[in-house]
């Protein structure tokens, strides 16, 4: 039985054996090992961005794979990016200082006549847990605040959300906007919400449907890497 | 009050609850974004058109336009002072209606969930979430409601303090979670760790049971769970009629009312007692539900083939109950 093993010291580990514990300890929820954790990271002289990426994102990773099987649920992931959280907020001054890769910048909200949220939450909180900076704009958008909202910042990505089949048609007229003015190409757009499917997603020129939080996060990593390759090409 | 109910399970076996709220009024031109709630004082004579659809397609019980009509929700509107208020119109007018109805009809009073994520993975305090709960309870009854109603409820934490709630007022009540994660609920409960909550309450609901959610096919899967765990209580059962599809620019539910005639049966079979409709779900439908319950003979309990062949396929291959072991990650050594 594990219980009667002896406690883990976490300083004691090789690195070898510390990250996997990392990803073990953001499985159960473990805020305060995983900021101990990353302090001993950083404390061996790794670099906060390989902290980032290789012991909180990929422990986040086997989250979102779980969670999207079904074997994990709602309250377990949350306990996860709480973790993450924890351990994130020790790094963020570093990887400013360091000039490390951002993980992406989003903006997020639920559309105009729609005032469903918990979803969008979820989304917002795993997008968190993945390392990316999200800016929520909270229910019932027009299409004046997400454009507002992307021209006064340094966003990436733009996340819309709607529950109602009657509201996720105005997914497209914040679409149709962005391209009047020319700034759709310079974001990557995803939308989710109960009654979308992927065809709907491509039918208003969206960049991707996202049919569950898990999934907004691989997506969204997906696209920033492409964005990265294309700057670096 | 609740006697009602009883009686009518009593003598017919089984009642006809509602179908749709949401449905019904965007149809009657509610806008999107618009707190429904709102109309119980803007336009009563919709929300009284609401009820009748139900009442005159054979309902004999329906819920009263107050599903987000909590503190909590109606904040998001601004009229979170008024969860009390709006609560009692909707059921003096739904009182209205079913006094008239020439026949015993049941009105229950709709309690939605908050909207928050409980302590400690959220932010709402089970405390907080009782008052939000007790407030719109005493509107409710005020107004006349015969039973408390709550549904759509994922969280076994939230359930229990709407439970609280009503223990504290003092009135009867039912209340129906939403299994749409892979069968279980989106925080992880699955049909038969509902039986074994509610077991556990202290002021226990005359019925409980699954509303909304995926499809029917899901919902029955559902109601065989909770049927094998040998509840005390009568089971609920209100599934959404099909699934929402967008054609050319609007949404159409594809469920016929002659399937949701085929899934009333069904549910029957599989042991609910206490079944009704939820999204798409329209007074025409209800009346070919009505109908087949009246006209068809209790059958033998459904097993899970029969259901997908007459109600399409699950959502997912398990739904986390039975012999199967659950599906479980490996790790290194788990700590607590």
């Amino acid at each position: 039985m594990s219980d009667q093993e002896d406690d883990i010291i976490l300083s004691e580990l090789s690195d070898e054996e510390l990250v996997p514990q990392i990803h073990d300890d953001l499985y159960d929820g473990l805020k305060e090992e995983i900021e101990e954790s990353v302090n001993i990271l950083l404390g061996r002289g790794w670099m906060p961005y390989d902290v980032l990426t290789k012991a909180l994102v990929e422990g986040m990773r086997i989250v979102g794979i779980d969670f999207r099987d079904g074997i994990l649920f709602v309250p377990e992931v949350l306990l996860a990016a709480n973790a993450m959280k924890g351990g994130m907020a020790i790094l963020k001054p570093l990887l400013a200082e360091t000039g490390a890769p951002r993980l992406g910048n989003m903006v997020i909200g639920t559309v105009k006549g729609d005032i469903h949220d918990i979803g969008k939450n979820l989304v917002t909180m795993m997008m968190e847990g993945a390392g990316f900076e999200v800016k929520d704009l909270g229910i019932n958008n027009p299409v004046e605040n997400y454009l507002d909202e992307l021209e006064n910042g340094d966003y990436d990505i733009l996340g819309m959300s709607a529950l109602l089949t009657t509201t996720m048609p105005y997914m497209k007229v914040v679409i149709d906007t962005m391209v009047e003015k020319g700034m759709r190409d310079d974001y990557t757009v995803l939308v989710g919400g109960a009654p979308l499917n992927e065809e709907f997603g491509k039918a208003i020129g969206a960049d991707a449907y996202c049919r569950d939080a898990a999934v907004a996060v691989e997506t969204a990593k997906e696209f920033m890497a492409k964005k990265h390759n294309q700057m670096n090409a | 009050m609740s006697e009602k109910l009883q009686k009518i399970l009593d003598t017919q076996g089984w009642v006809l609850a509602d179908g749709a709220t949401g449905t019904n009024l965007f149809n009657m031109g509610l806008e999107a974004g618009e707190a429904p709630e709102m109309w119980n004082e803007w336009h009563p004579d919709r929300i009284k058109a609401l009820y009748k659809g139900a009442v005159d397609a054979g309902s004999d019980l329906f819920l009263t336009n107050s599903f987000g009509g909590n503190a909590s929700r109606l904040k998001l509107h601004g009229a979170e002072k008024r969860a009390r208020e709006l609560s009692r119109i909707s059921a003096e007018i739904a009182r209205e209606v079913a006094d008239t109805a020439g026949r015993d009809v049941v009105v229950a009073g709709s309690m939605g969930p908050t909207g928050d994520i409980m302590l400690p993975v959220g932010t709402l305090s089970h405390a907080d979430a009782v008052e939000i709960f007790e407030e719109q309870a005493h509107g409710l009854m005020e107004g006349g409601a015969d039973v408390l109603w709550v549904e759509t409820v994922s969280a076994p934490e939230e359930y229990a303090a709407a439970a609280e709630a009503i223990g504290n007022v003092g009135a009867p009540w039912c209340g129906t979670m939403s299994f749409d994660t892979a069968g279980r609920t989106m925080m992880g409960l699955t049909s038969t760790g509902m039986v074994e909550m509610v077991e556990g309450l202290a002021h226990k609901p005359m019925a409980f049971g699954a509303n909304c959610g995926v499809g029917a096919s899901d919902l029955l899967r559902t109601m065989l769970g909770m049927a094998e765990a040998n509840p005390t209580q009568p089971l609920i059962a209100k599934g959404n009629a099909g699934i929402p599809k967008y054609v050319d620019g609007h949404i159409h539910y594809d469920g016929t009312p002659e399937l949701m005639a085929k899934y009333a049966v069904l549910a029957r079979d599989s042991g609910a007692s206490i079944i009704g409709g939820c999204c798409g779900t329209m007074p025409e439908h209800l009346a070919a539900m009505r109908h087949a319950l009246e006209t068809i003979k209790v059958g033998q309990k459904p097993d899970l083939t029969t259901i997908s062949d007459q109600m399409g396929a699950f959502s997912s291959v398990s739904d986390g109950t039975g012999d199967a072991p659950a599906p479980e990650r490996v790790r290194r050594r788990r700590r607590t």
